[in-house]
């Protein structure tokens, strides 16, 4: 077996370094210049990321075509020392999983980059949304190329933090502010499970290590972490007297994270919020990158939640529950971006139980949850870019407000129409390939329950793509806009018709030979599921047809009959106003507001009541000393008298 | 006079240099004060190479070492008959401490460039508090310790007093008194540590080879620390730093809470857990409960208020915890963590405090919500605001992260002689506070200066001017330095902690007493 080298992969590093380059220097120095020098810059620097990425899979795969997959750490340094033995090494690892999120990442970066420079073209803002960018695009290379738990964190929150400073772009409009701070609370919230998840890691880990830790490894590495010899023994000790692993309680834990990140129900709430952020932003982070690193992360600990058993099966089944309850989320939805948001969770709730039904000895979910997140990143990212086409054109998110547009946005529609295909999983579209390959792992993982899960979210799949197809392009126009409707510039054009191409092919590419666990496997289309699948996409089309083509008239009387129930799936069911009511009427009414008051009150009170006392005292004793000798002549005798008086109870 | 000497007589003689001015030239006052502290950077620069130099020698004998080893020693002797002595020196933790406030006094100076009344008297007992601070940190005899101590702790009164905000009487008188009630039981201690040593000396390391009985340590190691942890805000006596805090000038909250609740935490490290190591295992656990509710306290608290001030005082409250639980963790992640928080909570909380003087400074008020959409009248204000938000919050790539981690691993891994399980509970407990902080952060941030501008006088309002943007640029760099390049600071401090937690982890017997 070869190790695999290559001049790019000798110097993967660059691919993480050259974004946050060009972010310090267009932050720094070019954005005061120009914007539009910002935007041009920063597009720049990302294609050359980008380019690299390729390239490094290339001389990857070439030389590595059907052996063992290695793991090749190009470059890395000593960056924390917590103590002797406990030692953070940031560096860059090279594996199939790796290099292809480096793959994914790059290339819708660039895409959606190369967009935005149209798409802000008439910001004033747009060098600081240019300098977000990059910043988010380094972060997440920095997450994905993470050998280590704590490298992975570290720029886990980094992503956070861009993601927030993006959604809160538009800054003084009240409701993108309040979405960013929901993001990263909620994400934060998730990633208080994560960060004890990785104490309780680094105590294990560390302990274990003197007796089974390798050379060049650290205690936090996943290369440790996920080690057979390891996890044997995490698996064995226990908390306490409770009948939990240790084992299974941090891969919990740190699953939460994992949750939080990829807006896992019920720590969803904060991804439809983030729909504030501009379109490219939508594009980029809350559907192609950042919220799939929950999914990875899970991904690259795959052997210790395996091993745990249980932790799988919890990342199963809150996967399998976020996908369907999503999709009926999203047939109910007005704005085209929150349905696509929505749309995402059931797709991140698709790659996750995907990896929940995979097990070592049967690991084609694994490669399904990856092959699906590939092809999911180019039709969603699609999707939102010719959403944000649409919406520059008719200044209005919502779909009622549409209608008619198929002759105005000729490119516009084709583009999203290939994607709307993909997403609904018709042969022979990317998400066609990757739907069926999970929905045949879940199967033959012997999980029915998820099987049929996944198979009737791939019907509401259809059905809520569709809707949206129809009212946005079909029909009449019934918007109040009476701006002539322009097609995109040119420029905006290359990264639609890009994306649409990728989510044709990109169900051709042979995952299964790339990024697998154990032996190469050629699945090929699975009958027993493609078939079902596909007729129930298809009935989802007709269904969208039936109840959307004529203005949506017909969903309407629909709508109406189902009175109660269509308006509490319509409020999301009443999730968010939950999480309210514990924080503002629990948690602050409660809690903090009583701490507070505790504070100025009790606390200090007793520090004011020990200063009143003092000066109390004072002012008293002060009366005594009065300068006149008479008095303290008065209080001289009475002392004596008193004196003699105790002296002479003493000796009765 | 050596080179340490000379940190202590910069800012003395800085003080004397703004004395001789007369008063109505308060623009050259200020220029002889940054001048001043400006030299004082550079000289603490000069500092830390040769301490560098010298002490990365020592690395490995370090590791056993049961005696700090200190650099650039000066020591005469001061009055024989008592046993004082003048003995200054720097070992990691003073140098990382001189650093601190090295950088803190000049953009202190530097956000106070704007004030106007009675230029001359505030900048001479600003300077002084300074010289009583670089006193503590390089002292190495307890006596000379107290004294610098007092110094630094006295000029406060006058400062917030007559330049203060609000119920600036009160809290001024409040703030006094509190800390003197923490001296008073400092002094007891250290008069007790000098008599049962029976060596007649004030002489820190004396007494570190001194023989006191497990009973002693038991009954002084609480005094000690509850009489530092008055000054670094040990729940429940932290009251006086809301208020102090709230009233105080610009620059003194600066030098207030980035520094003076430093001198807590080192305090409490330096002399109860160094030289009453068993009283430190016995008391430990207590302390961690105390600095666990410090933590949690003080982020909830911090979420219910309105005055930016009062807001930032309660995060340092919290954030104040951090340093206190790490030392009370008692192992070297604890102690790394602990030492590396009050780095990183001087700075951060001394660029909030800068940036709520240069807004107060515009808009004329501190009150939250009163504020709104400032980001777009000052993008800098607001950039540094958010750097500072972030950092308290612990982002990675700040220094507050790698801080925060120290503690947290420190609280979870334990140590031998405390209830590990119990230890563990109480580090979730506070790791409960990064989600807390990000609340209050955020929600507080985004009501300042996001949003629409909702006062109409706000619209003309300018951006800061360019020594305000070197005082807080510099602090912001440093946050942003510390957080990625963190073994600068961590070979800095180690080697000095080895002798501290060797002492506590071998047994009194080992020092050969």
């Amino acid at each position: 077996m070869t190790e695999p080298a290559g001049i790019v992969l000798k110097n993967a590093w660059l691919i993480p370094a050259i974004p946050l380059a060009s972010f310090v220097l267009v932050g720094l120095v070019v954005r005061p210049l120009s914007r539009r020098l910002a935007g041009i810059v920063a597009t720049a620097a990302i294609f050359v990321s980008a380019a690299m990425a390729w390239i490094l899979a290339w001389e990857y795969f070439s030389a590595t075509p059907h052996g063992e997959p290695t793991a090749v750490i190009p470059w890395t340094f000593e960056w924390l020392r917590y103590q002797t033995g406990l030692t953070v090494k940031l560096g860059v690892l090279v594996d199939p999983l790796s290099i292809l999120l480096m793959v994914v990442v790059t290339t819708v970066s660039a895409l959606v980059h190369l967009y935005s420079i149209g798409y802000m073209h008439d910001d004033e803002g747009s060098g600081r949304f240019f300098t977000w960018m990059n910043l988010f695009t380094f972060s997440m290379l920095g997450l994905v190329v993470a050998p280590n738990i704590v490298q992975m964190y570290v720029f886990w929150e980094l992503v956070g933090v861009s993601s927030f400073l993006l959604i809160g772009y538009y800054y003084q409009k009240p409701s993108a502010v309040a979405a960013s701070n929901k993001a990263f609370i909620v994400t934060r919230f998730a990633d208080l499970g994560f960060m004890i998840g990785i104490l309780i890691l680094g105590f294990y880990g560390f302990r274990l290590f003197s007796e089974l830790g390798d050379a060049g490894l650290q205690p936090f590495d996943f290369a440790f972490l996920t080690s057979p010899a390891v996890l044997e023994r995490l698996a064995t000790m226990h908390l306490g007297t409770c009948d939990i692993s240790i084992l299974t309680l941090s891969m919990v834990l740190v699953f939460m994270g994992a949750a939080g990140k990829s807006a896992m129900f019920p720590l969803h709430i904060w991804l439809p919020d983030a729909m504030e952020g501009p379109t490219p932003v939508s594009a980029l982070i809350h559907a192609a990158t950042m919220v799939v690193a929950g999914v990875y992360l899970v991904a690259r600990l795959f052997a210790a939640f395996a091993a745990s058993g249980t932790a799988l099966m919890v990342v199963a089944y809150v996967g399998a529950f976020t996908c369907l309850f999503a999709a009926i989320i999203g047939l109910t939805q007005d704005d085209i971006k929150r349905v696509l948001a929505f749309s995402t969770l059931s797709q991140l709730g698709y790659m996750m139980f995907a990896l929940g039904v995979a097990t070592v000895g049967h690991p084609l979910g694994y490669t399904a949850s990856m092959f699906h997140l590939f092809t999911h990143a180019f039709f969603k990212s699609l999707l939102f870019l010719a959403a944000g086409a649409v919406i520059h054109a008719v200044h209005t998110n919502n779909i009622w407000e549409m209608g008619g547009l198929v002759r105005k946005l000729p490119i516009t529609h084709a583009t999203f129409l290939v994607a709307t295909l993909a997403i609904a999983g018709i042969w022979p579209l990317a998400g066609f390939f990757s739907k069926d390959e999970i929905l045949g792992a879940a199967l033959d993982g012997g999980h029915p329950v998820i099987f049929a899960v996944g198979l009737l979210v791939a019907g509401l799949t259809a059905l809520y793509m569709f809707r949206i197809y129809f009212l946005t392009f079909w029909g009449k126009f019934r918007g109040m806009v009476t701006d002539p409707v322009h097609e995109v510039p040119a420029l905006m054009r290359v990264p639609l018709v890009i994306l649409a191409v990728a989510s044709i092919v990109a169900g051709f590419v042979p995952m299964g030979r790339f990024v697998r666990i154990g032996e190469e496997h050629h699945a090929g289309i699975n009958l027993a599921v493609a078939i079902p699948a596909s007729i129930l996409a298809l009935i989802g089309i007709g269904l969208a047809w039936i109840l959307y083509s004529a203005d949506g008239r017909r969903a309407a009387q629909c709508t109406v009959r189902m009175g109660a129930f269509y308006t509490v799936i319509k409020q999301k069911f009443y999730i968010d106003e939950a999480y309210l009511f514990v924080t503002r009427r629990i948690l602050f009414r409660f809690v903090a507001r009583p701490i507070a008051w505790f504070d100025r009150h009790v606390v200090d009170g007793g520090v004011n009541l020990s200063g009143w006392i003092a000066r109390t005292t004072g002012s008293v004793l002060r009366h005594l000393q009065t300068g006149q000798v008479q008095v303290y002549g008065v209080w001289f005798v009475g002392g004596a008298l008193l004196v003699l008086l105790i002296l002479w109870a003493g000796w009765r | 006079m050596g080179l340490v000497s000379g940190l202590i007589a910069i800012p003395f003689l800085t003080t004397l240099a703004v004395l001789t001015v007369p008063a109505a030239r308060w623009r050259a006052i200020r220029w002889i004060a940054v001048t001043g502290c400006a030299i004082h950077l550079i000289l603490t620069a000069v500092v830390t190479a040769l301490f560098w130099q010298q002490a990365s020698a020592d690395v490995a004998t370090m590791k056993t070492a049961l005696l700090t080893k200190l650099y650039l020693v000066e020591q005469v002797e001061w009055f024989r008959s008592l046993g004082i002595e003048y003995f200054v020196g720097i070992d990691g933790i003073s140098m990382a401490m001189v650093i601190l406030t090295s950088i803190i006094i000049f953009t202190g100076v530097l956000a106070s460039w704007y004030v106007e009344t009675r230029t001359k008297e505030f900048f001479v007992l600003l300077l002084t508090l300074v010289t009583g601070v670089f006193g503590v940190f390089v002292s190495f005899d307890l006596f000379l310790f107290f004294m610098f101590y007092e110094l630094a702790v006295l000029p406060m009164y006058l400062l917030i007093g007559i330049w203060g905000t609000g119920p600036k009487e009160y809290s001024a008188m409040k703030l006094t008194l509190m800390l003197l009630v923490g001296s008073a039981f400092i002094l007891v201690g250290f008069l007790a540590l000098y008599h049962a040593s029976g060596l007649h000396s004030f002489n820190l390391l004396k007494l570190a080879q001194a023989n006191f009985s497990g009973e002693f340590q038991r009954w002084v190691f609480p005094m000690i620390f509850v009489g530092f942890g008055v000054i670094g805000a040990l729940y429940p006596l932290h009251t006086w730093s809301p208020d102090g805090h709230s009233s105080a000038p610009t620059a003194v909250s600066m030098l207030h809470a980035g520094v003076l609740m430093k001198l807590g935490g080192y305090g409490a490290l330096r002399i109860a857990v160094y030289l009453l190591p068993e009283g430190a295992k016995d008391w430990g656990l207590f302390f961690m409960v105390l600095t666990t509710v410090n933590i949690l306290y003080g982020s909830f608290g911090a979420i219910m208020q309105r005055d930016l001030k009062y807001f930032t005082a309660y995060s340092s409250v919290s954030h104040c915890g951090f340093v206190l639980f790490g030392v009370a963790a008692l192992n070297l992640m604890g102690l790394k963590g602990a030492v590396l928080q009050m780095f990183s909570h001087g700075i951060m909380t001394g660029l909030f405090f800068a940036l709520i003087g240069m807004v107060y400074g515009r808009t004329h008020t501190r009150n939250i919500d009163e504020m709104g959409g400032l980001a777009r009248r000052m993008p800098w204000l607001a950039v540094m605001f958010y750097i500072a938000g972030l950092a308290s919050l612990g982002l990675p790539g700040l220094s507050g992260f790698i801080a925060e981690t120290h503690v947290f691993l420190g609280g979870f891994f334990g140590n031998d002689w405390t209830n590990v399980t119990v230890m563990r509970i109480l580090t979730i407990l506070s790791t409960m506070s990064i989600v807390v902080t990000a609340v209050y952060v955020l929600r507080g941030l985004s009501r300042v200066f996001y949003g629409p501008i909702r006062n109409s006088h706000f619209e003309h309002l300018d951006d800061a001017k360019l020594p305000e943007r070197i005082s807080t640029g510099v602090l912001a760099a440093v946050l942003v330095i510390a957080g990625v390049v963190p073994w600068l600071l961590i070979d800095l401090i180690e080697g000095a902690l080895m002798p501290i937690l060797n002492r506590l982890n071998g047994s009194i017997a080992m020092t050969g007493f």
